[in-house]
């Protein structure tokens, strides 16, 4: 039993995920919608964190340069997708927000 | 120290999920990706203390370095990019994502498995992963390239031959065929595995090449739901629940955009993949009747400043000629004259979707200012004058009568129906689709001709000299 739970506990989070980002982005003016697609292009940026591991599991310097790429991507992606988004962001204002 | 990372894990998922719900409207859009920024934080530095790290200090010097240099390209590219190159900016960092999914199924694969190892499903994901992530990253550095206007992707022609998409799809084939054998033989042969990459980013590349610069958009927001994918993929191989959940989140999400992009340009994803405009338009499209009536500048600025309502249909053109600023200033003249203003954005203005309303807020236009087409079309028959300036094709009538027009029922803003229309055009030519504008034509249309700020300069000019 536990063997398949173990199984379907994965594929329960990739549909539940799956209908979760469905959501998010159906109801998102179209006004947001370059900022959002850069948005999600930052969140999948957390490749990082699965780089760093295949890199500290290196043990070749083979590995170790595929890995050292992979972490130098990978933090290329975060850094670069959260500041294009937020300066993209920050410039939305409302008529009221700009007389202060 | 499993529990501890493994908790940072979900708090990040989390916060990655509410960050992008308050993204979906202006008013706490910057606040989410701001949360979503402190997740990836968090995860990043608690990853140093992952226990699935078993080798020596020298990796952790490594991860630093790699952490320094991606990092600062990153961090300077995307402070100094210019607003109008935003979308190529996103396909670069979108295919540093594909990439580094696929060197972590590399690293993966390449280790000495002796027999052992992965069981085969989990080596089949990484394959997939590695495929996927491959092709997302070298398709973007192709779309980086054409939307850059690089030299070398000047002419798609040159990238088309026939039976193109059957040696595509011949590429395609064997590096799954290879990428199966891999997986299925738990091999860690070098110049197998090599010979398997070289194949995917090929792929990718030869599918971006003969795609024209207008369909872009939807290619880039395709593979940022490929990267998505990927990134899951390699999740479910390295045991990773944050990779997983923020993974497909952005597959799924990605590739609804994607849909809702091609809709708004009322073409299929497939046709944008597998075909051109070229081969689209068939047959020649309805002569246009009437004649070019030019108007100047102050004659122009008279009529908008005894409107009482004014609705301004901004395209490419203008961010091209970087007259947004001086709009929104001749805007606020208007405003001042109590003239009703606002700004009609019809889906694909711009490069992508939301591109136009990211350079009009750059100039300081206020979003509640801004509507969609669908938010507007009924009110172009109740405005006095429509100033166009530098969109063609999306105001084309013909998109409504002219069924033998290549861009035949492509939703269009109804400009033609206010009393009078002002178009700001630099010469005679045609869109982006090579069509006349019967728009243009029309009796109640004026052009004016000119550099699109020169020519809003006149305008303020004329307005400021009513008094």
């Amino acid at each position: 039993m536990e063997a398949v739970v173990s199984f379907f506990s994965p594929i329960y989070i990739l549909m539940l995920a799956a209908i979760l980002g469905y959501e998010i982005i159906g109801k998102v003016p179209v006004i947001l919608h370059t900022p959002l697609m850069s948005g999600t292009n930052f969140v999948h940026g957390i490749v990082l964190v699965g780089a760093m591991v295949a890199l500290g599991q290196a043990v070749t310097p083979l590995e170790q340069a595929i890995g050292f790429l992979a972490v130098l991507l990978g933090a290329g992606n975060a850094v670069g997708g959260y500041f294009v988004t937020e300066r993209m962001l920050e410039m939305f204002k409302s008529s009221k927000g700009q007389e202060k | 120290m499993g529990y501890l990372i493994e908790t940072v894990y979900f708090l990040t998922a989390v916060v990655f999920i509410v960050g992008l719900k308050r993204m979906s409207h202006p008013t706490t859009a910057r606040s989410g990706i701001v949360w979503a920024g402190y997740g990836m934080v968090l995860a990043t530095l608690f990853s140093f203390a992952h226990p699935q790290i078993q080798a020596g200090p020298g990796n952790y010097v490594l991860m630093v370095i790699a952490i320094a240099i991606g990092g600062v390209i990153a961090w300077w590219g995307a402070k100094k990019v210019e607003m109008t190159a935003m979308p190529q900016m996103i396909a670069i960092y979108n295919g540093m994502g594909g990439g580094a999914a696929a060197a972590i199924a590399a690293v993966e694969l390449l280790k000495d498995h002796g027999g052992g190892g992965p069981e085969t499903h989990v080596l089949i994901m990484a394959v997939a992963g590695a495929l996927i992530g491959a092709v997302a990253f070298s398709g973007s550095v192709i779309a980086f390239g054409k939307l850059q206007e690089l030299k070398f992707f000047k002419d798609d022609a040159k990238f088309r031959f026939t039976g193109q998409q059957k040696f595509n799809a011949a590429v395609f084939g064997t590096a799954v065929v290879l990428g199966l054998v891999i997986a299925l033989t738990h091999s860690s042969n070098g110049a197998l595995i090599s010979v398997f990459f070289l194949l995917a980013l090929a792929f990718g590349a030869m599918m971006a090449l003969p795609i024209g610069g207008a369909d872009m958009p939807v290619v880039i927001s395709l593979f940022n739901a490929f990267t998505g994918l990927a990134v899951a993929l390699e999740g479910f191989v390295l045991g990773n629940s944050a990779m997983i959940i923020a993974g497909i989140i952005v597959g799924s999400s990605g590739t609804l955009l994607t849909l809702m992009m091609a809709k708004a340009m009322n073409r299929s994803v497939s046709n944008v993949l597998f075909s051109n405009w070229a081969a689209l338009a068939s047959g020649e499209a309805q002569a246009v009747t009437g004649s070019l009536k030019a108007m100047e500048p102050p004659d122009a600025a008279i009529q908008m400043a005894y409107a009482s309502k004014v609705i301004i249909v901004p395209g490419y053109g203008m961010a091209v000629a970087q007259a947004q600023h001086k709009i929104w200033e001749m805007c606020k003249l208007l405003i001042e004259r109590d003239v009703v203003v606002k700004f009609a954005i019809h889906p694909v203005a711009g490069r992508m979707p939301g591109h136009m309303n990211v350079l009009l807020a750059e100039a300081g236009v206020p979003y509640d200012l801004i509507f969609d087409m669908d938010e507007i079309n009924e009110e172009f028959s109740t405005a006095d004058v429509a100033l166009v300036i530098g969109a063609n094709d999306v105001v084309n009538p013909a998109a409504r009568t002219d069924k033998s027009s290549p861009i035949y029922g492509m939703p269009i803003l109804n400009v033609d129906y206010a009393k009078n229309v002002q178009v700001i055009k630099r010469g005679k030519g045609v869109g982006f689709a090579g069509i006349e504008n019967a728009l243009f034509f029309a009796d109640n249309t004026r052009m004016v001709y000119g550099d699109a700020q020169k020519v809003t300069a006149g305008l303020i000019q004329g307005i400021k000299d009513l008094g």
